[in-house]
């Protein structure tokens, strides 16, 4: 990779120089409100170093061409840039080929393709499908819509009091009807990560194929898809330090054979006349349209320059951003923490008895922090914690110990207001 | 605070959240309707009777929400008691210019009345919806229209 990423490198085994990362993240350097801006809405979108912008400017500057099929050198070149991604992002999460990455525009759509094309072929009346009480909306009302379609039933795994899967209920869920689990590998609302091992290997021994939404578990934990078994896999270039519009969907090479496509359209076709169509090979087959290069491109960027900081590191650096938060506002007058898993990845949700979680964001952006205030998508699990919307700071790899000070210090601020 | 942020946080905003006015069920009324915001997930419930003559005799609400929304609801109901029906409609359309910033720099205070607290809201479009929930609601509750008002 360029030498640009090597700007932030790794001091120590552990812990890495966090205000070199900063460097790399040129909208760090904003102030919002006229306060250094305090970036602590990680799990919604991270920010995009250096690197990625300059690689994605660089397609369009001096590589803008559609790919495959062209014979004129931008053309070959975008080409290559283009599935030279898909290798970086096979490689990323151990897939077994390029063959078994297909871009989409994100998590939603991953999730979307396979409820419509696997779904929609294997799922019939009396079948049922198992999530969990903690996913996102997006990993609930694809499979939703399947079942209302084929008259199937959506099975929901409980979540206990600490925001954990209770394993026991997915044992007694679990039966010959079961056709299909998709499960959240870490939360979006709170933090939990789940034992999808335990998940998969259960599901298995039904012969039932499992989708992992691994939105926010990507840029947190080393996903290797062979060791996990895994058949589906989703995440979001936006959450790994990539470009937005941008995703994948991983799928194990005999389930992808087997499905019919998403979408029709260009490039996913082999032969096209009036009376029939064939289709194009694995994982064209599933690309209809022109794809966003730009957005493919930037996602390889990202995951080399998150390699080169090292997972394990940000997931270090992450843990002790969220243990020193989570002791620093366990005092605050009324405050409750909801998702307090033993595995979590950086989120933390809280909630004030006295004050909405909207009067909250409002008012640490005036500090210049950012969070996330509301339902996060996940209304089901909401409504399992009692609250109607939470207040969450999720931390990325560029966020330090004194951002954490300035967010502790803004909710004291509003508890005096509101007090 | 900053000058902006304590625009829209005034202290008697503060207050109606703290103590919100009205804030209970009416058993049988005569209008009813349910309001919510699915941004954040608010839900409120507005309660009114109204008698013979078109007066509203009584008006309360019930639900969660930001100091915004609650504070609006109880400013409102405190304001509509005693009203009639069109008079309330036409608070509503003063209100709904107010945070909505169709009056401009220099809105007439007198004829908001304790209303004029909410100008700051103008400064912050995420916010307009919380303002004007209670009275989406409230306005659907007369018309006795019985979905739900969502402020999308």
């Amino acid at each position: 990779m360029d030498s640009k990423a090597d700007s932030a490198l790794i001091v120590d085994k552990k812990i890495y120089n966090v205000q070199k990362i900063r460097n790399d993240f040129p909208i760090l350097k904003l102030q919002v409100h006229g306060k250094p801006l305090v970036y602590l809405d990680n799990a919604a979108t991270t920010q995009k170093p250096q690197y990625v912008i300059d690689k994605t400017n660089n397609y369009y500057e001096k590589m803008n061409a559609n790919i495959h099929r062209g014979v004129h050198a931008l053309s070959q070149e975008a080409t290559e840039a283009f599935e030279s991604s898909r290798i970086i992002i096979k490689n990323f999460i151990n897939a077994l080929g390029k063959n078994e990455i297909i871009f989409t525009r994100g998590t939603t759509e991953s999730i979307n393709l396979v409820a419509s094309s696997y779904g929609r072929t294997n799922v019939k009346e009396g079948d049922e499908i198992i999530i969990s009480t903690m996913e996102h909306h997006s990993n609930i009302v694809p499979w939703q819509m399947l079942c209302t379609e084929k008259n199937a039933k959506l099975r929901v795994i409980p979540v206990n009091d600490e925001g954990e899967l209770i394993f026991e209920e997915f044992e007694k869920l679990i039966n010959e009807k079961t056709k299909f689990v998709s499960v959240v590998y870490a939360s979006n609302s709170l933090g939990t990560v789940n034992p999808i091992k335990k998940i998969i290997d259960l599901a298995h021994s039904y012969n039932i194929p499992v989708m992992l939404d691994a939105a926010q578990a990507v840029n947190h934990i080393k996903i290797d898809v062979q060791k996990l078994d895994c058949d589906f896999l989703a995440f979001s270039g936006h959450k790994l330090y990539g470009p937005t519009g941008i995703g994948i969907l991983y799928g194990k090479v005999n389930y992808l054979e087997a499905m019919p496509p998403y979408q029709g359209g260009g490039d996913m076709i082999s032969k096209v006349t009036f009376e029939e169509t064939t289709y194009n090979e694995l994982p064209h087959k599933f690309e209809a349209g022109t794809p966003d290069i730009a957005g493919a491109i930037g996602l390889g960027a990202a995951i080399e320059y998150v390699e080169k900081i090292g997972l394990d590191n940000i997931a270090y650096h992450e843990k002790i951003l969220l243990e020193y938060a989570t002791k620093a506002v366990t005092d605050l007058q009324g405050l409750r923490i909801i998702g307090t898993a033993k595995e979590k990845i950086g989120v933390l949700s809280f909630h004030f008895e006295n004050v909405h979680p909207h009067d909250v964001g409002t008012f640490l952006d005036f500090e210049g922090v950012a969070i996330r205030t509301g339902h996060h998508c996940t209304q089901p699990l909401m409504r399992r914690f009692n609250v109607s919307a939470t207040s969450r700071a999720s931390f990325g790899m560029y966020n330090t110990i004194e951002e954490v000070d300035v967010l502790v210090n803004g909710l004291k601020k509003i508890l005096e207001v509101f007090g | 605070m900053d000058q902006e942020l304590r625009e829209l946080y005034q202290q008697v905003i503060l207050d109606h959240n703290k103590s919100p006015r009205n804030f209970r069920l009416i058993d049988h009324p005569t209008n009813h309707a349910e309001g919510y915001n699915p941004l954040c997930g608010d839900n409120i419930n507005v309660f009114i009777n109204v008698n013979g003559d078109g007066i509203i005799e009584d008006i309360s609400f019930q639900g969660s929400g930001c100091a915004i929304s609650k504070a609006s609801a109880s400013l409102m109901t405190s304001m509509l008691k005693g009203k009639t029906v069109a008079e309330a409609e036409k608070i509503f359309n003063k209100f709904h210019e107010l945070v909505t910033d169709k009056l401009g720099e220099n809105p007439d205070i007198d004829e908001l009345g304790k209303l004029a607290v909410f100008g700051g809201v103008r400064e912050f479009p995420a916010r307009v919806k919380c303002a004007s929930l209670a009275w989406h609601t409230m306005i659907n509750a007369l018309h006795n229209k019985n979905e739900k008002v969502v402020t999308e």
